[in-house]
Parts: C-alpha cells; structure tokens; sequence
C-alpha cells in the first residue's frame, strides 16, 4: 500500500469475504471442532504426556487466522514487518498488520522447513555462521515461498537492537529487497538498570522517528487515547502471561515449557489486541482446572527442568516426548518468560516511557549476570531439579556465557545442568545420537544426585 | 579375540555389556561387587549378534548361570537384546572409576569415537560432564588415523613419542588436516618422533579444554582404550599439573559400571567399600 493512500474497494471486498466473512467463519468452526476432539481425549495407561491443553484449539485459531489475514491485508490496512523486540504498541494503534520474520521462521522450523529455505539464502551467498532465522526469512523472501500461502510485503520495516546486532544487517536486506522505509530503534546494552537518559535515548526514537515514520508510512496520524488502549491491553495479557507461566510453580505443573513455546504465539504477534488479552484469560482458567483437579502436563513427574534459549523447533515434540518419558517435565524457559517479565513496566499512564524502559530491558539486552540471577531465581521458585542449557549455534547474544552459567549453577547451587549443542532453526546442525545419549546421561545424574 | 578371564572364585549375580565404537567389553561382577569375569573383543557392525554370542560365552565360562540382570552401555546400547536396561557411558564410567579407585574427582575418558570429561562427587555420583563427540579430533581415532599414515603400530605410538628430543608442534585441530600437516612435516624432513610428540600434545591440549569447561578437581582420572597410550598418561598429567590417576582396567570401566547397576541400582554410594583391588 503506497504511503497514505486510501483502501481500494477490490482489495476491501476480497478483504471482507475472504478473511471477515468466510475465513474466520471456517477457523471458528475448525476450532470448535478441535475443541471437542481434545475435550474427549482421556489419558491412555503409558501415555508420558497428558492430553493437548484444549486452548491449543483457541491458539491455533488466533495464528491461523493471523496468517491468514495476512493474505488479503495488501491494499486494505498498511503493513509492517517488525523483530520480535520492537516497540510494536505504536504500530498496533496505527493500524499497521504486523508480521514477525522471526515467527515465520519458527513456523518453517516447526514445520521442518527451517532447513530447506536456510539453504535458498546460503544459494545466493548468505553464509552458514548467519542466524537461522534471519536465514530462513531471507530464503523465504528470495524464493517467494512459505508455508503460510503469502506474506504481505511491508510498508515500513521497524527493528529494534534489544535481541541482538543480527537484525540491523538483516532488515537493511529487507529494506533493500522491499524498497521501504526502515526505522532501527537502537537500545543501549544494559549492565544494570536503565539509566534515565537511556530511557530518554529509546523514548526519543520511539516518539520523534519511529513515530512520523509510521504515520507517513500509513497515512494516519497517531492518537493518544488509541496508544494508551494498546497500552493497556498490551500491559494485562503480559501479566497474564507471566500468571500462566507461574501456575508451573506448582507439583505437578500444570503445562510444560514445550506448550509454552506455542502457546507464546498471540503474545509474540498479537500484542496489544483483545482478542489475545481474552485468549489468555481463558488459557488460565483451563489451567487452573487442571490445578484444582491435581491433574500435570506429564503424567510422572519425577524431574522438574529449566530451559534456557530458543527452543529447537524442528525436535519440539520429540523432546517433548523423549524427556517426558523420562519422567522430566521443563516447567520453566527463561525464553518464554522473556514475554512476561516485564509487564510490571508497561504503564498506560505513561505511554511513551513505559515502552521506552519496557523495550529496554529484554534478558537479551542485559548482562549475563542478570541471566544467571534470572535462572537462579527460577530455580528456586519452581523447585528445579536440573537446568537445560540449549547452546544454540544460530543465537550467539543468548548462548553467550553459557559455560560460565552453567559452572554456577551446578557449583554454587549444585542443579545439574546440561549443555544441549544445537541450532533454534536449522536441522541439519541436530545430532539425534549424541544429544539422545547427552539427555539420557542428564536423567541419570539427576537420579544419581538424590 | 581375547580370552574370557576369569579372575575371581565368586559367583556371577550381573554382567554390564559395554557396546562401543571400537571395542566391546563385557564384564561380570560378584557378590561383593568384585569384578569375576571378563572378556573383550573389537567391535563388528552386528551388535546385537555379537553381544548375544558373548554373553553366552561369559555364562558358559561362568559354569552356565542363567537369568543374570545385563546393563548395557556404549554406543550401542540399545542394540544389545540381552540387556534388561541401557545406561549411558557418563553413568557406567563414572560408577566403575569410582568403585575401582574408591574416589571422587576429575574423570577423562578418551573412546574410540568420542572422550568425555565427567566430574565424580565424593559419593560417586556424576555431578557434570562434557562431551566432545561431533568431531575425530580428542579421540582415540586421531592417533588411529595418525598411527596408520605414519606406519607405526599403534601400541608403539606413546612410547615412540615419548623417546622424542625434540617436538614439531602440531596446529591442526581437525583430524583429516592434521593427516596432511603430517605429510607435510615428513616432506620437510622432520623426525617421526617429535611428529608424534606433537600429534600427543594436540591431543592433550584439546581434552585439557573440556577438563577446564567441568572444572578440574584432582586426582585427575583417566579410563578408556587410549589410557593404555603411556605418551597420553603422562603428557596430560604433566599439562594438567596433577598426575593421572589409572583404574585397574580403564578399557573395562565402563562395563564394570554396567555391572555395578545391573547388581546395584542406580544410586550412588550403594556399591561395594570403594578402592578395593578389582
């Protein structure tokens, strides 16, 4: 959609029926349907794993319904392509659909696609050291394939350094593929807590060119009253999605950290709409259900585990399950929390610097001290047994100082912790023997510790 | 094939089957937990045929006791039919050093085709290991390759390196580009020794970075078919600045601790008073 041009009738038609009418209308029945299935299933003797969580049904819906709204979203609402850390609060009130390449790369990752679009970049010279995602999203672009049918091209590229230094590279060749204007909000690296002039450095961006950027680039002009709307949705599904996360504290937990992985999706990519802050109200109460009812996600926990770094997607359900007949249940993810954790600081009665400071502080932008604190912290909380440090070969910013964590938490607090080599996205770095038996030896130290 | 050994008079109550990439070892335990019997052969591609032959070899040496608990660990584990379990090699070498040597400490274990550090606690439990097993280069395969491009035989590599008055130091981390570095070195006239010195060096100095990722506490511990290389004794003893400590049998110490399970259990600390002479 070119800058402030008005919808075009065709495009609001196809718009209309295609998504409003006949889409939603097909999910909601899909929908309804899977939540029957999933209401039915009971446990079968031997099952590691308890029934799907039924609000998986209600996820699958809001995601699918996302990406397919994406298709007919060209010529009717202006489009953004963001990183999983920009200050999307400003968008969302301007009305930009908002797309997250890192996203729909987990999305091919999940599907076992990582691998085959990685290569398509790696064909047009984009070296293997690259991260998987930016791999896969370049790849994606490049071919003009993906699993999700079409993306919208963007009207305006926005990213945000808070997650690492990858993505400035990674959306210049967005913006020099797509031909749009590109907003890099920098974030300074945190040793500590934010300073008030970098908070007023991030606070600046946001407002004095993040902002005219984004209502030039949709033709609408920002109000206040719809910022803080956001604001305030943005702020309660946060802290409900912090609660969620908390319900694990409890024996047995209620979800495992795998189902959070999914689970992150509306959070992630429907930030600051109701219909996300209404899907995790009803995600709690299911699984305050299961806590009433003393029912766990897996059926003998044994070994409660924590999970630091991306998830590896294209093995989610067979770790899953690997570890769940092991009698592990991963109730916590220092990845998952990252989208909760600071909904303490999202105040809609300050808009501009509640993001500011908000988008400041991600585990990514602060010292691997406060990541180590961070875990400790889970360790007591959740009661761990174990820690599973994914070294993950695509996030350096993540898997740095690793090592050095992982002394610490078996010396200092004597949790055995395992050191898992593998990439968040590309399958062909996974080395299903070595990582089985890394696992398997885990398990046994645990057991061999009590 | 070796010959089964027979060591002590007691009667067999379990068998640990250590399935590796090189090698496969079986070992029998008794009542006190002593090793009774053992037996060792290279590995061939049919496991599970091979494990099931010499196991019923072991029994029929052991005067055909039947029924006995079988733990396997190794590579291939899961592959021995015999087995009521399959327990990792991080598990077994570290229950078997610990029984054998009767403490706790910093265990290397060098294999065939992966080596791997495993920090022991006081009670014989695995408190952290490290692996390095996506790569040739910290095994045993390194001095294989090495031994088989210089045409020494492989028993005659530590000592050969050992005798060396000088070292041609070795920068190659990686297995096949250390082949031609060494080609390299012989074409430029250097001497075979100070080659293998060198190529024993680069091995040490690549374990010495996983000893330091655990953590070292002493006594360094060492086990697994290249314990038998004196060059790689005393090389990592000396680069470490502790002496390395041998088990009885370091090839058998995996088995052992399979048997140890088998008989035992899981939990540490259960086995026989430790430090006793296998």
């Amino acid at each position: 959609m070119s800058p402030g041009a008005a919808p075009t009738p065709l495009a609001q038609a196809r718009y209309h029926l295609g998504y409003q009418v006949a889409g939603r209308a097909t999910l909601r029945v899909q929908r309804l349907r899977d939540e029957r299935r999933l209401a039915a299933r009971r446990p079968r003797p031997g099952d590691a794993l308890l029934p799907t969580l039924a609000s998986m049904a209600r996820m699958k819906e809001l995601m699918t319904g996302h990406y397919l709204r994406g298709r007919y979203v060209p010529g009717v609402r202006p489009v953004a392509w963001v990183t999983s850390g920009a200050p999307v609060e400003v968008l969302t009130a301007l009305g930009f659909f908002l797309v997250y390449p890192e996203n729909h790369a987990a999305l091919c990752g999940a599907r076992k696609q990582g691998a085959a679009y990685c290569v398509q970049a790696e064909d047009r010279g984009y070296s293997r050291d690259l991260c998987s995602y930016a791999r896969t999203d370049i790849g994606a672009v490049l071919s003009g394939r993906t699993p999700v049918g079409s993306l919208p091209p963007p009207d305006l590229l926005v990213c945000c350094t808070n997650i690492c230094q990858t993505v400035k590279w990674w959306y210049e060749v967005l913006a020099d593929h797509f031909g749009c204007p590109l907003v890099t909000v920098d974030t300074p690296f945190l040793y500590g807590q934010a300073q008030p002039h970098q908070v007023d450095y991030v606070r600046r961006q946001i407002e004095e060119d993040l902002t005219p950027t984004a209502e030039r680039a949709s033709g609408r002009h920002l109000h206040p009253r719809r910022l803080r709307e956001v604001v305030v949705q943005a702020h309660e599904a946060s802290q409900l999605w912090l609660d969620i996360l908390d319900r694990s504290q409890h024996r047995p937990a209620p979800m495992t950290a795998f189902d959070g992985f999914l689970l992150i999706g509306p959070i992630v990519n429907l930030r600051g709409h109701p219909e996300t802050t209404r899907f995790y109200r009803h995600l709690l109460a299911e699984l305050d259900a299961r806590i009433a009812a003393g029912t766990g996600a897996v059926a003998d926990e044994r070994y409660r585990v924590l999970w630091d770094n991306l998830p590896v997607w294209y093995r989610l359900s067979g770790l899953s399950r690997q570890l769940a007949g092991l009698g592990v249940n991963v109730v916590a993810s220092t990845y998952t929390y990252a989208w909760g954790e600071l909904a303490s600081m999202i105040d809609p009665d300050d808009p501009w610097g509640s993001v500011a400071r908000t988008y400041l502080h991600p585990i990514l932008n602060r010292s691997t001290g406060h990541k180590l604190d961070a875990m400790r912290g889970m360790v007591e909380r959740f009661g761990l047994d174990g820690a599973i440090l994914h070294s993950d070969r695509s996030c350096k910013p993540y898997s740095l100082g690793q090592i050095d964590q992982r002394d610490r938490l078996v010396g200092d607090l004597g949790v055995p912790t395992l050191l898992l080599e593998a990439d968040h996205n590309d399958q062909r770095v996974w080395a299903e023997a070595q990582n089985t038996g890394r696992i398997e030896a885990f398990v046994e130290m645990m057991a061999a510790g009590r | 094939m070796t010959p089964t050994a027979v060591l002590g008079t007691g009667a067999l109550v379990a068998v640990g089957v250590d399935a590796g990439s090189t090698t496969c070892k079986l070992v029998g335990v008794d009542a006190s937990g002593a090793v009774a019997m053992w037996t060792l052969e290279p590995m061939t591609p049919r496991i599970e045929e091979q494990t099931d032959r010499m196991l019923t070899e072991v029994l029929a040496a052991a005067g055909g006791a039947s029924g006995l608990p079988v733990v396997a660990t190794g590579y291939g584990r899961k592959l021995v039919r015999a087995a009521d379990r399959a327990v990792t090699e991080i598990t077994c070498h570290a229950r078997g050093v610990f029984a054998d040597t009767g403490t706790g400490g910093t265990l290397v274990d060098i294999g065939g085709q992966d080596s791997k550090v495993i920090r022991i606690g006081p009670q014989g439990a695995p408190v952290d290991f490290a692996m390095n097993d996506k790569c040739a280069a910290g095994t045993g395969r390194f001095l294989e390759r090495a031994a088989a491009s210089l045409g020494v035989p492989l028993d005659d590599l530590g000592p050969t390196a050992l005798g060396a008055g000088r070292e041609e130091p070795i920068s190659s981390t990686c297995t096949v580009f250390a082949e031609s570095e060494i080609i390299s070195l012989i074409a430029h006239g250097a001497e075979l020794d100070a080659i293998l010195l060198g190529l024993h060096r680069a091995l040490v100095s690549r374990v010495l970075a996983m000893v330091r990722t655990v953590g070292l506490v002493p006594p360094l511990l060492l086990s697994g078919g290249v314990a038998r290389n004196v060059a790689m004794v005393e090389l990592l003893g000396r680069d470490a600045g502790t002496p390395v400590r041998l088990p009885s049998w370091p090839q058998l110490m995996g088995a052992y601790g399979a048997a140890l399970v088998a008989a035992r259990g899981f939990a540490a600390g259960c086995d026989r008073e430790p430090g006793r002479v296998l």
